[in-house]
């Protein structure tokens, strides 16, 4: 290694570490004034009552803080429900916004400062570390070490790295009111592109996409010689930041509802719920727009571009979810289970994700046309537990915190909705294929370890046979790797594409049918 | 042919011996099969053991099935070395002196390193690169130490610098040949994989031979000395000069029990004819470890050392053993692959180092000098013969077709597009070698071109 780049590793670990603790730092105040702005008007006067004692006093940290208010707000609370008063109960979670709004230490007062010793020095660190990667090296597969490293394969960096994540999650998803610290820094980043103070989401969709950028970089080095790497890595690249990123918050400061137009459902699983209907369909043209759009999609977009390209144009050209398992998740490709029984287990959960969005999204549509009479609750309950159990809990915890342990498609090889759909018309309606080449496979098994899916490629390359598999997200990782030429990702003629006997070339004794 | 419950035994777990017991039980669902093996439990993939070094894959990742599969096939692994063989009675015995019985027995022992007597070959950090135990053995040798030196220029040989290579090793490659591999390959191909290996900091000695290894006190190896004399000092040596049928076990004497043991007939490998049969009843040779009496093609030898080969006899003699109507060995169009450090290499068809005035060559390379091919045909007939390609990845079947059906080399040439197995996205230098060709010959050939709409949607046709 360089010294430029341990240096640079140096200051990465610095700002991650700086990151990390800086939630723990700054004092909060609650005021009065502070609640009235923060909660809606109906609870005002009640928030006011509830959270009185807490007003003027100093907390020289968030868990005190944060303690307070809990103990204060579920006191109320759980008095009502005592008493069964269900309408007086608040169930809004005012948690983040007051503990937010309450923060008065110095990351308020110089938010970027704060991200510049923080994110920013991460990624200045992380480009000084991964900019002269391979420099004066040949082009070619650099894959040398990968199982020796305590990162790459499940060593005491990789766990740790994983607990991390999963921690990180955790925290974001169902504890924001811990990390306004970080939320706060982005402030000023968040009201210059939408005109409003930044979430913890946009916090979190801030580093998402400098995470995709800085590690597509890497791609580009890692992969350098290698088109098909470096174009895919390029699109994934801008369709995060234009499309997941700039554009939604452009969006919200047109009065727009946020929009991701390259979501698409079920990955967007809230697509048709009550309140996006009901705000695409009252933003006039443009919502309009929205709208039929991500039916378009649905309904031709997919199916026709996945007969043409297979699912890959999704799954590793546009989609954000994949968008960051080839940058971020790269160095944790090989960590992928490629057995059999892995296989059974992914088909089942995938296809039952997929059953559930279908069956819960049905249910929402009808419920909306019938006037929410219909199963009203039923949905809302539903809504929840998908949300929590495979919104949060699958895409975001395991899907990204298990990448150092289970490599890094974790979500989209057994979670993910829109990959089930876009994977059954890979499977039965496309012309995309792995073309194996002959019998030139000599079965050494790069291609399978190396493919992020867990598909084993070698079965199917050393009986001659081609590829043909829903889960195949055409990350062509497995082409690049194999050192026999023996794999290439293709459109083509339907027929001839799933050669279930394959006759390998080069025996003309007999016509070997594997 | 098929008895039922035949006692079929392979010794060899080997890409053959795996190939043609998979086989048998794909088309026999009685015959009870066991393949014996000493080297590893499981079947692995022996051209893998380089990336295990070089840490792309751990063991397990080389094993081409998962451990279930062989209960679930019914094909009884047993893990011990086969010391003697008495045909008399068609039973194996084993180093710990257990015996076992067979019917019908398969051969399938694979090849071991060649040494050739060198002053100091048996030192300690003196080893070849064969087997699983070659491997371990070399992570072993290994070990802490500042500089290596290979002998013998071949595909082993540069795999073996490369895995020192990625370990930073500093290694000197001596070879005996006046460029890298060109007993097989065309003078501008072997010039060029030379250019590659010093690119990589190996330090390439050609047309240098080793004179003798040198040790220390303790009986590691501390240096040797090249046949000019010259010393290089050194703490590991790898041997690769080329492989030899593994058969010493089968060369013992016969056993002294049994007066009339049958001795199996050898020369360098185990001879065998276009079935696959010894000079023993029920007893077959196949992969590195045979030895045809006769070639099975013109353009074949007698022994070949290859991955695909072994398969393909694994596969032959799978079907002569379940079915009723035996068939001789026919080997297709020859095609091999390799990959020298980052230069993918394919070979199909008929292209030698040096050829006669029968034939014409076309050679083209690009100007980054790693990526070239070259096309042998014929001067008269104009039909394609071979060709070789570097860092172009070609589609087997299209060149099998083309060699095969004798096509016309000019038609290959213009639609090279659909020869071509390069992934997408690649730059394609189909047009550079056609106006090679054009140039030489002051021809007009033109590029057959896809329209806009055939490219968008990846049509072939
Ligand atoms: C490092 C390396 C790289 C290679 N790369 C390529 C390549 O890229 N392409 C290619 O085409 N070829 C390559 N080859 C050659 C190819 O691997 C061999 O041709 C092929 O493996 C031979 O297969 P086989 O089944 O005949 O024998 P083997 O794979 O050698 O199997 C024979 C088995 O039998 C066992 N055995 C032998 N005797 C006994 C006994 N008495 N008792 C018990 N067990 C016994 C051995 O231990 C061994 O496990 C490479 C070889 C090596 C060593
Ligand atoms: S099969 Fe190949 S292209 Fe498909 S996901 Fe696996 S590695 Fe990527
Ligand atoms: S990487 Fe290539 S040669 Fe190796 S097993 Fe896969 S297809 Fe076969």
């Amino acid at each position: 290694m360089k010294t430029i780049q341990k240096i640079g590793l140096v200051i990465f670990v610095f700002g991650l570490v700086l990151f990390t603790f800086l939630p723990f730092f700054g004092t909060y105040q609650l005021e009065k004034e502070t609640v009235e702005t923060n909660v809606k008007e109906i609870h005002t006067d009640k928030m006011v009552e509830v959270l009185s004692p807490m007003f003027g006093k100093t907390y020289s940290s968030n868990f005190a803080f944060i303690s307070d208010f809990k103990s204060y707000f579920n006191t109320y609370n759980d008095g009502l429900k005592a008493n069964q008063e269900w309408d007086k109960v608040i169930w809004d979670n005012y948690a983040f916004a007051l503990t937010k709004a309450s923060a008065t230490g110095p990351v308020s007062e110089n938010p970027f400062l704060f991200l510049g010793i923080t994110v920013l020095i991460g990624v200045f660190g992380a480009l000084l570390y991964i900019l002269p990667l391979y420099r004066g090296q040949t082009e070619g597969i650099k894959n040398d070490g990968i199982f020796f490293s305590s990162m790459k394969s499940k060593g005491l960096l990789g766990m740790i790295t994983g607990a991390w994540l999963i921690l990180f999650y955790i925290v974001l998803y169902w504890f924001p009111e811990y990390i306004t610290n970080l939320v706060l820094m982005v402030d000023p980043i968040s009201m210059a592109l939408s005109g409003n103070p930044a979430s913890q989401w946009f916090l979190y969709g801030f580093i998402y996409t400098l995470a995709i950028i800085v590690m597509g970089i890497r791609m580009f080095r890692k992969y350098r010689g290698n088109a098909y790497q470096t174009i895919r890595t390029t699109s994934v690249m801008f369709f995060q930041l234009a499309f997941a990123f700039l554009l939604p918050e452009i969006l919200v400061l047109m009065n727009m509802p946020w929009h991701d137009f390259k979501n698409i459902w079920p990955l967007d699983y809230s697509f048709f719920y009550e309140y996006r209907i009901d705000g695409m369909i009252s933003s006039g043209a443009l919502g309009m727009f929205m709208l039929i759009w991500g039916i378009i999609l649905i309904v031709v977009g997919v199916p026709l571009f996945t007969y043409f390209y297979g699912k890959r144009w999704y799954c590793s050209w546009v989609c954000g979810c994949g968008g960051l398992a080839e940058t971020l998740g790269d160095p944790y490709r090989q960590l992928s289970d490629k057995s059999v029984k892995a296989w059974k287990i992914e088909r089942y959960l995938i296809h039952g994700v997929l059953v559930f969005a279908v069956l819960m999204t049905g249910l929402t549509i009808a419920n909306y046309f019938s006037g929410f009479e219909l199963l009203g609750q039923a949905t809302d309950q539903l809504h929840s537990i998908y949300g929590f159990a495979i919104g949060s809990a699958f895409a975001g915890v395991i899907g990204t915190g298990f990448y150092p342990l289970m490599g890094n498609r974790v979500w989209c090889r057994f979670g993910c909705p829109l990959a089930a759909y876009l994977g059954l018309v890979q499977r039965f309606k496309s012309r995309f294929r792995i073309t194996t080449n002959g019998g030139q496979c000599i079965s050494c098994g790069n291609c399978s370890t190396y493919c992020e899916m867990g598909i084993d490629v070698r079965w199917y390359a050393q009986r001659g046979q081609n590829i043909v598999r829903s889960s195949c997200v055409g990350c062509g990782v497995c082409s690049a790797v194999c050192p026999r030429g023996v794999l290439k990702l293709e459109n083509g003629d339907e027929e001839g594409r799933i050669n279930e006997m394959p006759i390998i070339i080069g025996n003309n004794s007999i016509t070997v049918k594997a | 042919m098929s008895k039922a419950n035949r006692n079929i035994v392979i010794i060899g777990n080997g890409i053959s011996g795996v190939t043609c017991a998979r086989h048998i039980r794909k088309k026999d669902e009685s015959a009870q099969i066991t393949i014996i093996s000493g080297e590893t439990d499981h079947f692995f993939s022996r051209t893998a053991l380089m990336y295990i070094y070089m840490g792309h894959m751990k063991y397990e990742h080389t094993k081409p099935y998962e451990d279930w599969f062989w209960n679930k096939n019914r094909i009884n692994l047993k893990r011990a070395w086969v010391e003697k063989i008495d045909f008399e009675v068609k039973a194996l015995i084993f180093s710990n002196k257990e015996s076992m019985t067979y019917d019908v027995l398969v051969l399938a022992t694979g090849s071991k390193p060649n040494k050739f007597g060198w002053p100091g070959q048996d030192l300690k950090g003196v080893q070849g690169m064969y087997s699983y135990q070659d491997l371990e053995l070399m992570e072993s040798n290994t070990k802490d130490i500042s500089k290596a030196v290979i002998v013998g220029g071949g595909l082993i040989g540069i795999e073996m610098a490369e895995m020192l290579n990625s370990r930073k090793i500093p290694v000197t490659f001596l070879v005996r040949e006046k460029n890298f591999w060109d007993n097989i390959l065309p003078l501008e191909e072997s010039k060029m994989i030379n250019r590659h290996i010093l690119e990589h900091h190996i330090d390439l000695r050609l047309e240098t031979e080793l004179g003798e290894i040198i040790g220390d006190a303790s009986g590691k190896v501390k240096a040797i000395t090249t046949k000019t004399g010259e010393k290089i000092d050194c703490q590991f040596v790898g041997l690769t000069v080329g492989v030899s049928p593994n058969i010493e076990f089968l060369r013992t004497k016969p056993l002294e029990s049994s007066e009339n043991n049958k001795t199996i007939q050898t020369n360098r490998g185990i001879i065998v004819d276009r079935f696959f049969k010894t000079n023993i009843p029920d007893v077959y040779a196949i992969g590195d470890c045979a030895e045809f009496q006769e070639t099975p093609a013109a353009d074949r030898k007698n022994i070949e050392q290859v991955w695909y080969t072994g398969r393909m006899h694994g596969e032959t003699l799978a079907f002569n053993l379940t079915s009723d109507k035996p068939v001789p060995y026919q080997p297709g169009v020859w095609f091999n692959s390799a990959k020298f450090l980052d230069i993918e290499y394919q070979t199909y068809g008929f292209v030698p180092p040096v050829w006669t005035e029968e034939y014409e060559s076309l050679y083209w390379e690009d100007d980054g000098g790693k990526i070239a091919i070259r096309f042998l045909y014929g001067k008269s007939d104009m039909k394609i013969k071979g060709v070789n390609a570097f860092g172009w990845r070609l589609r087997h079947d299209y060149f099998d077709k083309a060699i095969s059906e004798g096509w016309m080399f000019e038609k290959v040439l213009t639609h090279l597009n659909k020869a071509s197995f390069n992934p997408e996205f690649f730059k394609s230098h189909h047009k550079a070698v056609l106006d090679q060709y054009n140039k030489q010959k002051g021809k007009s050939l033109k590029v057959h071109k896809m329209s806009f709409i055939q490219k968008l949607i990846g049509s072939r046709a």
